[in-house]
């Protein structure tokens, strides 16, 4: 990285201002539902000016190597955005992550080798540039990897604890540090490799302590991640257009990170020290799991339905692993002849990212402006006759606003018990993510509906027709 | 040999750049966090202008595979996050609304 680089007037340059002015008009596009699409469009024009400009701009040798990358890449991305099913949206995510990650560490090591190869010294600016740009990719590869297996569930979702984690992960810092040092004294590959090695150790070491209902966190962090990834690549090369683009990113992954911890009324540190409902999951209000519960059939729940005249429906990750999305739209929309008020409540951590529980019902054509959040909903329920949860645990628990004892005590919750009454739809007693038992189960209003959510609501719905 | 100008210049346009990113995106409703992920993904595929730049510029066949395998990355993060977000966003409709 130059002065000369970042200074130069030249088409290049320019071109990145209009580049940048496009990314930044897109994403506030896509901060609106009427103008988000335009927004994307905007955001790929940006994109196509900034390669465009590079292009042109620079002596680019070798096309034969570059264009093998862009036809594979380009294919696999193709594919893979026509493929995924939007239940597997949040895997898709992180994997995109961790290439983006990825493309950084390697464009940092490239980079590296040629200045190598060249027989003037390396700037110090440019060898810490470096080794910041390959531990964030780094970091932000393995790390969305192992957020994709657990999603996928081939990494176990409860939280992995190492006993002596925080000594390993302090000894992982150190290393990067000194090797960062190391590098900056002396450029060669060793400390670049040893660099890259342990931040690809901590990328895992830290996201295996996460449990699966902390994953909106993680996802959202790691977003971000891969912009800072991105910035600090800009960095290294003197490159304004990957320093404003990255940084873009890494806020709006902020953004979303605070969001979440927000809506679970924990701290970013917490989440990231992991091992939540673990430690304290026998405290809290739980335990006294011999308490009766209320149990109906289908029927039941499709006469109580049929008759009510305001229902909520309250969905959950069960939604999703069930993938009855579209059985709980036509459902609806039965209501929906009969005259009845039907909305969905949707808690901003319900899923498995952000937006999860909404991106699934769009699928199945619910309207976006059925969908609503906390704020919105939550003063509605003591006005409505039956709430519906679907797969939903922890975020309906009403011990989160009395029992300071709770492990999510403070955590903002949908009021689900003031409705008149309460259908809960569940595979099992087992408890949710936190560990504790769900007052809500308990209550006189509230009726269990074991078995798979798709099943039981294609038979409701059959049930209704019926009525 | 310490840049240091070149270092304050690419750390101002950093800063400035997340402040507004932070501006411009901090009311998000939720109905779109999911495509506002998706879609800033494909925006962090911004790095394949670092790829073309070190692909161009790889003389030894090292520096060239590292560049075409950057290249790579950062195109599967471009196409796909683009397409998957329109994708994701032209399912999303008002009451009301046809298809």
């Amino acid at each position: 990285m130059t002065t000369e680089a970042l200074f130069t007037l030249d088409f290049t340059n320019a071109a990145y201002i209009v580049a940048a002015i496009l990314f930044i008009v897109g994403l506030k596009q896509l901060g609106s539902p009427a103008t988000a699409r335009n927004g994307n469009r905007l955001s790929a024009l940006a994109m196509l000016v900034a390669v465009v400009a590079t292009v042109v701009g620079n002596d680019i040798a070798s096309w034969e190597w570059i264009l093998g990358g862009v036809i594979v890449g380009s294919g696999i991305g193709a594919l893979s955005a026509r493929r995924v099913q939007m239940t597997s949206m949040p895997q898709l995510v992180a994997v995109f992550n961790g290439f983006g990650g990825a493309a950084s560490a390697v464009v940092a090591a490239a980079e590296l080798i040629h200045l190598m190869d060249k027989s003037d010294p390396i700037a110090e600016n440019v060898s810490i540039t470096i080794m910041a740009s390959v531990i964030i990719g780094s970091v932000t590869l393995t790390g969305s990897f192992i957020a994709y297996g657990k999603l996928q569930g081939l990494v176990p979702t409860r939280p992995l604890l190492l006993p002596i984690r925080n000594v390993i992960n302090v000894g992982l810092l150190i290393t990067m540090i000194a090797s960062t040092v190391w590098l900056v004294a002396d450029p060669s590959i060793t400390p670049f490799l040893i660099a890259a090695g342990t931040a690809l150790a901590l990328g895992i070491l830290v996201v295996i302590p996460i449990g699966g209902a902390d994953m909106p966190v993680v996802i959202a962090l790691l977003n971000s991640y891969s912009g800072i990834a991105g910035a600090a690549t800009g960095f290294v090369l003197g490159n304004t257009i990957l320093i404003i683009a990255g940084s873009l990113v890494g806020a709006s992954g902020l953004i979303l990170t605070r969001i979440m911890t927000k809506a679970m009324n924990r701290s970013l540190v917490n989440v990231m020290l992991g091992g939540f409902g673990v430690e304290d999951g026998a405290g809290g209000s739980g335990g006294d799991d011999d308490r009766p519960v209320r149990s109906i059939q289908a029927d039941d729940a499709a006469t109580i339905l049929g008759y009510a005249q305001s229902v909520i429906f309250v969905p959950g990750y069960g939604l999703a692993v069930a993938q009855a999305q579209h059985q709980v739209r036509e459902l609806a929309d039965l209501l929906k002849d009969r005259g009845i008020r039907v909305s969905y409540a949707i808690h901003p951590v319900a899923g498995r990212m952000p937006g999860h529980m909404n991106v699934l019902l769009a699928e199945a054509n619910v309207p976006y402006d059925e969908l609503k959040d906390l704020d919105q909903i939550n003063s509605e329920f003591q006005r409505t006759d039956v709430a519906v949860v679907i797969g939903a645990n922890d975020v309906t628990n009403p011990s989160a606003r009395t029992d300071k004892s709770s492990p999510i005590y403070g955590m903002p919750i949908l009021n689900v018990d003031q409705a008149q009454s309460v259908i809960v739809m569940k595979r099992s007693m087992s408890s949710g993510f936190a560990g504790v038992q769900n007052e809500l189960f308990f209550l006189d209003k509230t009726m269990m509906l074991f078995g798979d959510a798709k099943d039981s609501v294609e038979k409701i719905t059959a049930e209704v027709k019926a009525l | 040999m310490f840049d240091a100008s070149a270092l304050i210049i690419a750390l101002t346009v950093f800063v400035l750049a997340i402040f507004i990113g932070y501006e411009v995106i901090t009311k998000v409703p939720p109905t779109l966090h999911t495509p506002l992920m998706s879609g800033s993904n494909a925006i962090s595929g911004i790095v394949i202008v670092g790829a073309l730049l070190v692909a161009g510029q790889a003389d030894g066949i090292a520096g060239r595979i590292l560049g075409a395998v950057a290249v790579g990355l950062a195109m599967i993060n471009v196409v796909g996050g683009f397409m998957v977000t329109d994708r994701m966003l032209k399912m999303f409709r008002r009451s009301g609304e046809g298809r």
